[in-house]
């Protein structure tokens, strides 16, 4: 049983992020001798093949994301094949040689548009998230640290917004927001609030109990030291793993509103959600427009969803032996 | 018992959420195309130049008279907009449960019977695929292909325009069962199935998860190696040992993904071109129609109190453990 403090208690918050698969070697030295939480985490994340696909996935993203000005032939808002369009004909994959995957309905080449909504999702995903958990943490932190009535309020709060469905909350603080990528990473990121503010704030309910929580307080430190320094860092386990899973719901949640019409801004804009939408028109003669960006937003949802399911059954108690 | 202060406190919420839209609450309840006079007319009506204490109190009284505003793109009552499209989801929902528990919970409990054997794997892929998919993606392919391709079943709409059947109860496959236009029934009930397997799909997902996680943990219990050791039937400890003490977590997952499926609808029902109360919703996203908005999330809401209560009433019929206390 170790309840030791994680080492690394300031790093913890990034496995879940896109440094995560470098994250994962540097660890594996301390895990052999030292038997934190963090430490044991990651070396058994190291054989799980699921946390390994997950991480490839996840790793390829990122860098299609970061690499997309060199990558793709095209501008992500460059239209190059608006005269190939008719009516009736959209040119598909391998159709013509300049643009791989065929063009879209406006005349946009679909590969660079791909590659362009790579980066469009990691923001998404990466602002949104973040977001969600300052709200959620900063929600939690208090109501798991005062507890009585401060913390009857807050829940009640989080329960109300717990009641309506996720995608529904969205779109109600979007309609506050208006239309665009800002206000659809600011809906989604609060969207996501209550779940954060509720695991924060058990995880740290279950914490305070424990005995080394008693040991710091007989030892004369102070409420705050002993919530932030001594709780708080134990009871992250959970948040990130939701954390990385978010990521996954972000991507698609955006995608969903992009469907709803509240993405705002121009329809040729290189978002996968976006593309996905305009090509429900035109599904009988062009149905790749459809399935590619959508098989984009499954495979990069999938990715996070592997490796936020790697993470929190390395990180359960149970799984280590 | 905290399900009358939720719904308090989001109708709260509700009410503060149309004053802070832009434009105020008048612009809100007219469309953005409204006339200054009609503003004026609107605040002066709805009082929303009244103190805000007593708008809240005026709201909640309207609220629980039943009265949940106007849609302003029809201009009908938006109870009455819900009850003639609710019957629609209610069957679409039916369809995707039914596709959901069938599938989901044999497969969930095969898995953890062949744990870590091919089917365990191929049932954790299935169920990561069925979570990761987005809803309206999946419900792309599955009209291209059994619709637009192989042309099995109906792309879009409740039933073909051709048929000449009779409507009373708004459960359009119930109605040609009981009118006995058989032809009507089905041909409705065909309309039901890709959409029902669009939003039948993440449920499935964690109704699976959920099964094999459950059956896993009651399977290594001690009185399941006791009542095998006893030389029991295995099937008698399948059905009386494992999955009935397996089922309580599996029973709370189905109540919580009823939420679910109704905001699902949303997007399914979108693309199926299916007029149930999720496209309705959809058109009054896009429409800004805030009091369909603000109706609907009130009653999802109710809703799932409802079916929260349902489940808690569910549990005494499934553990007689709970009855006792």
């Amino acid at each position: 049983m170790s309840a030791s403090l994680p080492p690394a208690a300031g790093t913890a918050g990034t496995p879940g992020l896109p440094g995560a698969p470098g994250a994962s070697k540097p660890a594996s030295g301390g895990a052999d001798h030292g038997s934190s939480l963090w430490g044991d985490a990651f070396a058994r994340l190291r054989r799980n093949p699921q946390a390994i696909a997950g991480t490839i996935i996840v790793f390829l993203f990122v860098l299609v994301a970061l690499l997309a000005p060199w990558l793709a032939p095209f501008g992500g808002e460059e239209l190059p094949g608006q005269r190939e369009i008719r009516p009736t004909v959209i040119p598909g994959i391998g159709d013509i040689a300049a643009y791989p995957l065929g063009l879209d309905r406006f005349g946009g080449d679909v590969l660079s548009k791909l590659i362009w909504g790579a980066r469009a999702s990691l923001v998404i995903g990466l602002v949104s998230t973040a977001l969600g958990l300052a709200g959620g943490m900063f929600i939690g932190i208090i109501a798991g640290a005062f507890g009585g009535w401060v913390d009857n309020v807050l829940m009640r709060l989080v329960d109300i917004l717990l009641s309506v469905p996720n995608l529904l909350l969205a779109v109600s603080i979007a309609a506050i927001l208006g239309q665009g990528p800002l206000a659809i990473m600011i809906a989604i990121g609060a969207s996501q609030v209550p779940i954060f503010a509720r695991l924060l704030r058990s995880s740290m309910l279950q914490q305070r109990t424990a005995d080394y929580v008693l040991a710091a307080q007989t030892l004369g430190l102070s409420r705050r030291t002993v919530t932030m320094s001594h709780v708080l860092p134990n009871s992250l386990g959970p948040v990130v793993v939701q954390g990385t899973l978010s990521l996954a719901t972000a991507v698609i949640d955006a995608a969903a509103l992009s469907f709803l019409g509240l993405g705002g801004g121009r329809p040729e804009t290189a978002e996968w959600g976006r593309m996905l939408t305009y090509a429900q028109n035109d599904l009988a003669i062009a149905p790749q427009l459809a399935f590619l960006p959508g098989i984009c937003i499954a495979i990069t949802a999938l990715g996070f969803t592997l490796f936020g399911e790697a993470l929190r059954e390395s990180l359960d108690p149970r799984g280590r032996r | 018992m905290l399900v009358i202060p939720t719904l308090l406190g989001l109708s709260l919420l509700l009410f503060l959420w149309v004053r802070s839209l832009p434009g105020g609450p008048a612009t809100a309840l007219l469309g953005e195309r409204a006339t200054p006079e009609a503003v004026a007319e609107i605040n002066e009506a709805f009082g929303f130049n009244k103190p805000i204490v007593e708008q809240y109190f005026t709201y909640m009284q309207r609220l629980l008279t039943g009265d949940f505003g106007v849609s302003i793109e029809t201009g009908r009552p938006v109870l009455q907009e819900f009850a003639l499209r609710f019957p629609a989801t209610i069957e679409l929902t039916i369809v995707a449960l039914i596709f959901a528990i069938g599938i989901g919970l044999p497969l969930g409990y095969v898995a953890a019977k062949y744990y870590g054997k091919a089917a365990d794997h191929v049932s954790v892929v299935v169920s990561l695929i069925g979570i990761t998919i987005p809803v309206f993606f999946l419900a792309f392919i599955l009209k291209w292909v059994f619709a637009v391709q192989l042309g099995w079943f109906p792309p879009d709409g409740r039933q073909d325009s051709r048929i000449d059947a009779t409507h009373f109860t708004g459960f359009w496959v119930l109605d040609g069962l009981l009118t006995g236009e058989y032809d009507a029934a089905w041909d409705a009930f065909t309309h039901l199935i890709l959409p029902g397997i669009a939003l039948g799909t993440i449920p499935l997902a964690i109704i699976v998860r959920i099964t094999r996680a459950s059956v896993l943990e009651v399977a290594s219990a001690d009185y399941v190696r006791t009542a095998r050791a006893k030389g029991i039937l295995e099937r008698t400890i399948r059905d009386r040992f494992v999955l009935r003490n397996a089922m309580l977590p599996v029973v709370t997952t189905i109540g919580l993904q009823l939420g679910l499926l109704i905001s699902g609808a949303v997007l399914t029902e979108t693309v199926f071109a299916f007029s149930g109360i999720g496209r309705f919703l959809a058109d009054a996203i896009f429409a800004r129609d805030f009091p369909v908005l603000q109706g609907f999330i009130l009653f999802i809401a109710v809703l799932y109190a409802i079916i929260n209560l349902i489940v808690d009433l569910s549990y005494s019929l499934i553990d007689p453990r709970v009855r006792v206390q």
